[in-house]
Formats: structure tokens, C-alpha cells, sequence
């Protein structure tokens, strides 16, 4: 008995690899792939729901102890991050970091044993086939699966164009998918191949202000993978609480009125830390900053998510160190280095 | 001469490298699946139709069923055309098409094809056996390209199931459908969705459409088979159709579980138990996990269907039948589809595919005063409030009386005294007269009789004995729809198919309202018998309920041995009859 058994094995082991001719290399069904897949990919609830803002977009978990690979977007603007998983659980996400010049933004789950892609530096080419999963139009909820297309890659390029034409300061290679897969809710859905590896992350929502033509495209894995380790690593992430209270702060710090700074209204929760006056003379004024700037990052490795961010952060650098923001002005991202002496 | 050389050399090379790459390089499995598709594909494009209001206008998808030319579509592409359309085939032949039922809600309509019997059909599907990674088709008339009929076939793969979809107002609900990723465009509407069997999914109806404009952006929704097959005959009744209310909301509580939030005390749930906070468990046979698919279930239910409904309170599960209500009033739909139609286009909350606003420039057509038929269709046409093609009622009241029929006619028995000699549990006799002018019931404990005057005698009041709900007058009624069948009854018509506790599949349903009380009859669709027969004698009160069972042959005719009465959660009697009589 034990003998047929192991025979039988050792035919399976044999039938799988060997491609005998005129027989096509087994594949698995595609809805075994789909079913795979699902619980990899999750629904992010936040800031948003008026105006034609959706509220929710896709997530990517990429470890075991549920990080979060998604699209950095205004859905992220609050303290109040919700992830719904395929298995039905709701949990409270933060915001681990972001690098808004990928346009990516990393999460974090309390947990272990999350279901998730291992990060690969996979690089398909024109012609193979993927599938898109995602939360497109927010149709799946709690423990439904998310929603899943099919397409093949049309080509790998920059995503370049001209100046202005796409909405985005992402620079980099994208991949262009003959599928619809950028709609309301789709950002942060995870792109796949046939053997269910994450190839690319899909991204926000881009149109042609040159043709009026919407772009389908995900931005590849390859070009994020380095970035999320940095996350991982403490580089673009808020100042934890643990960090604030182990820092030092200066005597005589820098502000953002010796740095002849006036942002917006701080009256939400987390309002965006955008310039509203620049002073006449001051620090700012002769680095270049400009009314309507965004500024995201101090010293290049601390996220500013808020104003009240951009304060904290100021207060620990010592006056007379300069102050290196990274800023986004329209679709631009600029580093300008503000002299304090 | 060089360049002409240089171009007939690169012609040649090419058709030589052409050559070996579709005999050699291609295995034959992918041939041979290609060859397959290609076939399954031209099966069902066979049955797929291209359907048009009066004078071209509107315009839409459908798919035909039944070789006698039943075909599906969406009720937003046949509210269009009122009730005669055109429908073109494949085969490049234009015929006549007549309304038959609407789904409102649903967005479903069945009309009828006219002048063969031979029509191609699509084999329909268990659309809860799809699953999403499936790849799929749909085909159609999308942006009404085919002027010759030709449909369009686009490809797939299954996207999602059991996806909600919020109506527009209370119409045009999209529960539990299937999500694709096969374009769906415009004109689209109403056709159909296969599976790679070729087998019928679903019937496209929707796609979720914002700034890109109304065209796909890779998310239609089709109307599931497994909920048309739920209205398919309440469809064939030619009536306007409403979708089910329990008569309670639920909500999602902290713990996740799906709970009552309010519930109507008219309802029937409520009185079979239902309360404020129970924990719904199962609902028509399928697990409640979620408000979600509280509502895809729902949503596939017809008014006036019998569930089965599992609830749980206080750690004991509850299992019970549930009739369900109407999402809407008596008429209300109707008068929704009135208004509609004056004041139309109304837009729906969310765009949708459908009738193809646009015309071909060219002189307006002119708003007929009346609707005129054409001869081909106006004899399969009759208008009556309630329905949407009355002429269609009457075909299934006669396909019905022609099963009952089969009982072997009780109409020369009409004059007589019908004896029934029995016992009832625990062997006790029992005697029951059926005669016209009145229902007698000797019991035990004492006689139960029923005085009928004239030709329709009030019955709502007389409900004996005590706690039958009434059974002296359903007895009653039985007897007169075995006399006088379903045309002379009293305002009886055909309500659709439905399922009946204790029996296997679906079971035809007629109505009727005789004596101030509603009457429900059950047919066997396959042996004709008469199954079961209730008497409501008010709204939201408990019918008694007549089940018969143990047909055998008295005469010429087949009467039922076995008589049991109940009424709300109880079993009344059960009588077993050993002699009867129809003289």
C-alpha cells in the first residue's frame, strides 16, 4: 500500500516539470490564482466623501506583520485610518510613511501572520499577462473580495510625457496595461502576474490635460522596493512619539516665524501643511519658497503630514543649522535649503 | 526595377516566416481550445438579439430562451419601446416582439418573439456556480453598431460576485449580480453574459460610469440567471413585478452580527417570532454574513414568496417560513412606471447603460397620440391595470386549468353533496359535506357548518371552527375552483411560480378574490395536481392552509385522501378520508 502511494508520488513529482511535446506546461486555473491572491490585497477607509472625493482606496499587505504598501493621497489626511481585510476584520492603520515623490505611502497594521505578497524585484515585459486587484468604485465591503481584471502590459516606460500633461511628480518607469484598472478607489490595488507575484502597485487616477485621455498604468515594484525597506528603516516616516521624547530639543530653536512662514489655517485634524505668505526678506523668501507650496519633508527624512507636524519637527533643529524642505509646488517637487545665519 | 525586386523579396520572406509559426509553434491544445471557443462563441451569438422601439427608436440587447421565442432584456431598454418592439437576429431577419412581464426592480423584462417556434436559444446557467477569475463573455449591441444585426462579442474574466448594487430610488436594484470586466458599453443592455460553456450568466445591465463619460471603464454588472430564474414565472404572468420585503431592517452590530433593527408588527416575520435584536443566522437557504448580502439575498426574491428564515436569540436558534411583502404598495409600481413614462427621461442616481439616447439626425418623429399596434402583434396584446401585457395572464390561467383539468373535471358534480368519511389523529370519525349552499363538519365534539347564500357569500367574519383561520371556508373555496375553475372562480389570475414548503422545486401560484377573501391555489406544474390551497381572510392576518395529499381515484376523478389544515405556526387537524362520495 505504502509502495503505490510513493509510486504515485514519484509520478506526480515527474508529470509536473517535464514539458512533453504537444503538452502545454500545466498552469494554474486562474481562479485559484484569483482566490490566492484576495486576501493579499485589502480596502482602506479615510479622509474624503464629498465633492466627488472618494473616501477609500486599495492596499497591498507586503509582510507578515502587516505592512501596508498603498498610494500616498488625501485619504491618508487622518488619524483615523481604517483597513478592512478579506477574512471580514476591521483594524486601525497608521501611517508608517510615505514618499509622495513615488507617490506611494506604506501602513501599518497591529498583528501577525497577515496573509501578503513577498517583495520580489520582478520586471515583466510587453506582452505578459497580469491581473489588477482592487476596491475600484468601493464595490467591495468588509469580507466581500475585492474586484479583479484582467489586461497585459503594453509597454514599460517613463512616465514623462510632457511637462504638465500628467497631474503626478512621479518621474519614473510605469507600466502601461491595456485593462482600465485606474478608477475612482483603484489606487494602491496591487498588479500581479500569472504566477501571482506583485509586479506593480496601481496608481492614482491620471489624465492627459494635453488630450483629455485617461492613462491606465501601475507603477512597478521594482522602483518602490528600495523605498519601503528605507520606511521600514525610519527614513520618510513621522516622528514617532518614542523618537520625540528621546530627541533633544534645542535651546534656541528654529520656527516658522524666524523662518517668515505663514501657512494655512491649521482648522482640521491634519491640514496639509501648505504656505500661505511667504515674508518679504526672510529665510524662505531668499530660498525661493513660494505661497501655495506643500511642504513634505524636513531635512530630507522626516514626513510632515500636518501643520502641527512641520512645527514639532522644527522645534528640534538648533537656529543657525539650515533647514532642507521638500516641497511640491503644482505637479514639481523641489528641494530648497533655507539658510538660518 | 531595384525597389520592386527588394519588395517582393521582403513579401516573400514574410510569407515564408509566416508559415511555420501558425502550423508548427502553436500546440494543438491551443488550437483545438480555440476552435472550441470559436464555436461556443457562435452558439450564442445565435440567440442574441438586437431589440427596437417603434420607428428604430431606443434600443437594446436580449436573449432568447425558449424555442417559441421567449427572450430576456432589461427593463430599461423595453420601457422605451412600449409594448411592441422589433427584434433583430443574427441571421440578418427583423421579427415582431410583444412586452410579456417587467421587472421594475429588478431591471428584468420578458418579452416575446413572434412568428416561429424553432428560435435559437441560450441554455441557461446556475450563476452560483460562477466565481470571479472565470473567464466570460458577453455579447450585444453595444453603442447599436450592428445594423445588420451582427452582435458584438466581448471578453472577460469574472471581477466579482454577490455584488450590491444601490437602486435608483427603489427601482433598478442590482442585488447579488455579477461583476465583469468584459466591456460594457451602451446597448449592451439587456443582453447576455455566458459562460465559457456557453451557458447563460447573467443578462448585462450596468456599469459603473463617472468621469470617463458613459462608456466602459472595465465594470459592468449583470443580473444574475439564478434571480431571473426566481421571476422567470411571475415574468411569464404578464404582470408588473414587485420584489420582496421582509417587513424588517437589519443593521451590523459591533460584534459584526447581522441584527433586526425594526421590524413591522403587520409583518408576517414578526408574527412568526421575529424581534427587535435577533441575530439573523440564514435567510431562503443562504447564510447571512453580512447587511450586505442580507440585501444580495433579498434582492432575488420575489413578493409574496415563502422562505425559510433562521434566527437566533438568547443562545436558541429559531428556524421558521416567512411570507414576504412587497417592496412597494398595491399599484404603487405601476403608477411609478406611469409617471415615468410622462415625465421621461428621468436620469437614475447612477448612470447606466441603456436605450441609446442618441437619433440619427433626420426629421423628429412625432409623438403618437395613441398607442397603435401593428396587426402581427396587437392580438397577442391586452391592457389591464396590474399588468403588463394581460394577454399572457390569460395563456397561463389556461395552461393551468388545463393541468387542473386533468383532476378529471368536477363540474358535473357541480349540483350535488360531496360526503367525505373519515378520521382525524387519534382515530376519531369524522364527516364532512360539501354541498353548494353549505360546508358541514362533524367532529367529535360537535358540528361545524357554514350557511352560503347567494352567489358570492362574505366569508372574511366566518372563520370556523375556532383556531383554523377558517377552514369551513376555505373548503368552500376549494370546491368552487374545482366547479368552476380558474376563468369563473372570481377574479382569479395567474401570480407566477413559487416554492411550497414540503415540495421540490417551483409550483404554479393563481390568485383569486372571491367573497371578500384573497384565495391562493398551488398546482403541481408536472402532475397537475391541486397541492395546496390558503384562504387569507384579511391583510396581514395568518391563512388557513388546505395541503392535499394522497390523490386517489374516486370515479373518474382524482380526489385527495389526505386533508391537512393549518394555521400560523400550528398544524389545526389532519384528516385522513376513507370513503368519499361525489354523487
Amino acid at each position: 500500500m505504502k509502495r503505490v502511494a510513493l509510486l504515485a508520488l514519484g509520478l506526480f513529482a515527474t508529470a509536473v516539470p517535464l514539458a512533453v511535446p504537444g503538452r502545454l506546461p500545466a498552469q494554474e486555473p486562474l481562479t485559484d490564482l484569483v482566490a490566492r491572491c484576495h486576501p493579499k490585497v485589502v480596502k482602506i477607509y479615510g479622509a474624503g466623501g464629498f465633492r466627488g472625493l472618494e473616501h477609500y482606496q486599495s492596499g497591498i499587505l507586503i509582510s507578515p506583520q502587516g505592512h501596508v504598501l498603498t498610494a500616498w493621497s488625501y485619504v491618508l489626511d487622518t488619524d483615523h485610518l481604517v483597513v478592512h481585510l478579506a477574512d471580514g476584520r476591521r483594524l486601525e492603520a497608521k501611517l508608517l510613511g510615505a514618499d509622495p515623490r513615488l507617490e506611494m505611502a506604506v501602513l501599518k497594521l497591529d498583528g501577525n501572520d497577515f496573509p501578503y505578497f513577498p517583495l520580489e524585484r520582478v520586471r515583466l515585459e510587453p506582452g505578459a499577462k497580469v491581473l489588477a486587484l482592487s476596491n475600484l468604485y468601493g464595490v467591495a465591503v468588509f469580507d466581500e473580495p475585492v474586484s479583479v481584471q484582467h489586461g497585459v502590459v503594453a509597454a514599460r516606460v517613463p512616465l514623462r510625457a510632457r511637462r504638465g500633461a500628467f497631474e503626478t511628480p512621479y518621474r519614473g518607469p510605469v507600466y502601461i496595461l491595456d485593462a482600465i484598472v485606474n478608477n475612482p478607489g483603484a489606487a494602491g490595488g496591487a498588479i500581479v502576474d500569472r504566477q501571482g507575484r506583485l509586479v506593480g502597485m496601481i496608481g492614482k487616477e491620471l489624465r492627459n490635460t494635453l488630450t483629455n485621455t485617461w492613462i491606465n498604468y501601475a507603477i512597478p515594484i521594482d522602483q518602490l522596493i528600495g523605498t519601503i525597506e528605507q520606511i521600514k528603516q525610519g527614513k520618510f516616516v513621522p516622528r514617532t512619539e518614542e523618537a520625540e521624547q528621546q530627541a533633544r530639543k534645542p535651546q534656541d530653536p528654529v520656527t516658522l516665524e524666524r523662518l517668515g512662514i505663514v501657512l494655512v489655517p491649521d482648522v482640521l485634524p491634519k491640514t496639509p501643511p501648505f504656505v500661505e505668505e511667504v515674508r518679504p526678506g526672510s529665510p524662505a523668501d531668499r530660498a525661493g519658497l513660494l505661497p501655495d507650496d506643500l511642504i513634505l519633508f524636513v531635512n530630507d527624512r522626516h514626513l510632515v503630514q500636518s501643520c502641527e507636524a512641520l512645527r514639532k519637527e522644527l522645534s528640534y533643529i538648533p537656529w543657525g543649522d539650515p533647514v532642507r524642505l521638500t516641497i511640491i509646488r503644482g505637479q514639481e517637487l523641489r528641494e530648497l535649503e533655507l539658510k538660518t545665519r | 526595377m531595384k525597389t520592386l525586386c527588394q519588395a517582393l523579396w521582403l513579401v516573400l520572406l514574410m510569407a515564408a516566416s509566416a508559415l511555420p509559426l501558425a502550423a508548427q509553434d502553436v500546440p494543438p491544445q491551443v488550437l483545438q481550445a480555440e476552435q472550441q471557443r470559436i464555436e461556443v462563441i457562435h452558439r450564442a451569438r445565435q440567440a442574441t438579439i438586437a431589440i427596437f422601439g417603434r420607428g428604430g427608436r431606443g434600443g437594446g440587447s436580449g436573449v432568447i430562451i425558449t424555442p417559441d421565442g421567449y427572450a430576456l432584456s432589461n427593463f430599461h431598454v423595453t420601457a422605451g419601446a412600449g409594448a411592441a418592439m422589433k427584434c433583430g437576429l443574427p441571421d440578418g431577419k427583423v421579427y415582431d416582439a410583444v412586452i410579456v412581464g417587467v421587472d421594475p426592480v429588478g431591471d428584468v423584462s420578458l418579452i416575446k418573439l413572434l412568428g416561429r417556434d424553432d428560435f435559437p436559444t441560450a441554455p441557461l446557467g446556475d450563476s452560483d456556480l460562477v466565481e470571479p477569475g472565470q473567464w466570460c463573455f458577453a455579447v450585444g449591441n453595444p453603442f447599436l453598431l450592428a445594423t445588420d444585426f451582427q452582435p458584438t462579442v466581448t471578453f472577460g474574466i469574472i471581477s466579482g460576485v454577490h455584488r450590491y448594487q444601490y437602486p435608483a430610488g427603489t427601482l433598478l436594484e442590482y442585488a447579488d449580480c455579477i461583476q465583469t470586466d468584459a466591456a460594457i458599453n451602451p446597448g449592451n443592455s439587456g443582453g447576455p453574459l455566458f459562460n465559457m460553456q456557453g451557458e447563460l450568466i447573467g443578462i448585462n445591465g450596468r456599469g459603473s460610469f463617472e468621469k470617463r463619460g458613459r462608456v466602459n471603464v472595465g465594470v459592468g454588472y449583470a443580473i444574475s440567471i439564478n434571480q431571473i430564474k426566481n421571476f422567470l414565472g411571475y415574468l411569464r404572468s404578464g404582470r408588473i413585478v414587485d420584489h420582496a420585503e421582509l417587513g424588517a431592517t437589519v443593521g451590523t452590530d459591533p460584534e459584526g452580527r447581522v441584527v433586526v433593527t425594526d421590524i413591522l408588527e403587520s409583518s408576517d416575520a414578526y408574527r412568526r417570532g421575529l424581534r427587535y435584536g435577533d441575530e439573523l443566522v440564514s435567510f431562503a437557504g443562504r447564510p447571512v454574513t453580512s447587511t450586505n448580502m442580507y440585501k444580495n439575498i433579498l434582492g432575488t426574491l420575489p413578493k409574496g414568496w415563502r422562505v425559510p428564515l433562521s434566527f437566533r436569540r438568547e443562545g436558541m436558534q429559531w428556524d421558521v417560513l416567512v411570507r414576504l411583502r412587497g417592496a412597494h404598495r398595491e399599484g404603487e409600481l405601476q403608477e411609478r412606471l406611469t409617471r415615468r413614462s410622462r415625465r421621461r427621461p428621468a436620469p437614475p442616481r447612477r448612470p447606466q447603460p441603456g436605450p441609446e439616447p442618441k437619433q440619427p439626425p433626420g426629421p423628429k418623429p412625432k409623438k403618437p397620440a395613441k398607442p397603435k399596434l401593428p396587426p402581427a402583434v396587437a392580438k397577442y396584446y391586452e391592457q389591464r391595470p396590474g399588468f403588463a401585457n394581460y394577454y399572457f395572464n390569460r395563456l397561463e390561467q389556461q395552461r393551468v386549468q388545463k393541468l387542473l383539468d386533468r383532476l378529471g373535471g368536477f363540474s358535473p358534480v357541480a349540483e350535488s353533496a360531496w360526503q367525505f368519511e373519515g378520521e382525524q389523529a387519534g382515530g376519531l370519525k369524522t364527516q364532512l359535506t360539501l354541498a353548494p349552499d353549505r360546508v358541514e363538519l362533524v367532529l367529535p365534539g360537535g358540528t361545524a357548518r357554514l350557511e352560503l347564500e347567494g352567489d358570492e357569500p362574505q366569508l372574511g367574519q366566518r372563520l370556523d371552527p375556532p383556531g383554523s383561520g377558517g377552514l369551513l371556508a376555505a373548503l368552500y373555496l376549494w370546491r368552487r375552483l374545482l366547479v368552476h375553475g380558474v376563468e369563473k372562480f372570481g377574479g382569479m389570475y395567474y401570480l407566477g411560480t413559487v416554492p411550497l414548503p414540503g415540495h421540490r422545486g417551483l409550483v404554479d401560484c393563481l390568485v383569486g378574490l372571491h367573497g371578500g377573501v384573497e384565495t391562493r391555489a398551488y398546482v403541481d406544474p408536472q402532475s397537475g395536481r391541486l397541492l395546496a390551497l390558503e384562504m387569507f381572510p384579511d391583510d396581514d392576518v395568518d391563512p388557513c392552509e388546505l395541503v392535499f395529499d394522497d390523490y386517489r381515484k374516486v370515479g373518474q376523478r382524482l380526489v385527495p385522501h389526505r386533508l391537512e389544515v393549518r394555521h400560523g405556526d400550528d398544524v389545526y387537524q389532519v384528516f385522513k378520508w376513507q370513503k368519499i362520495t361525489l354523487p
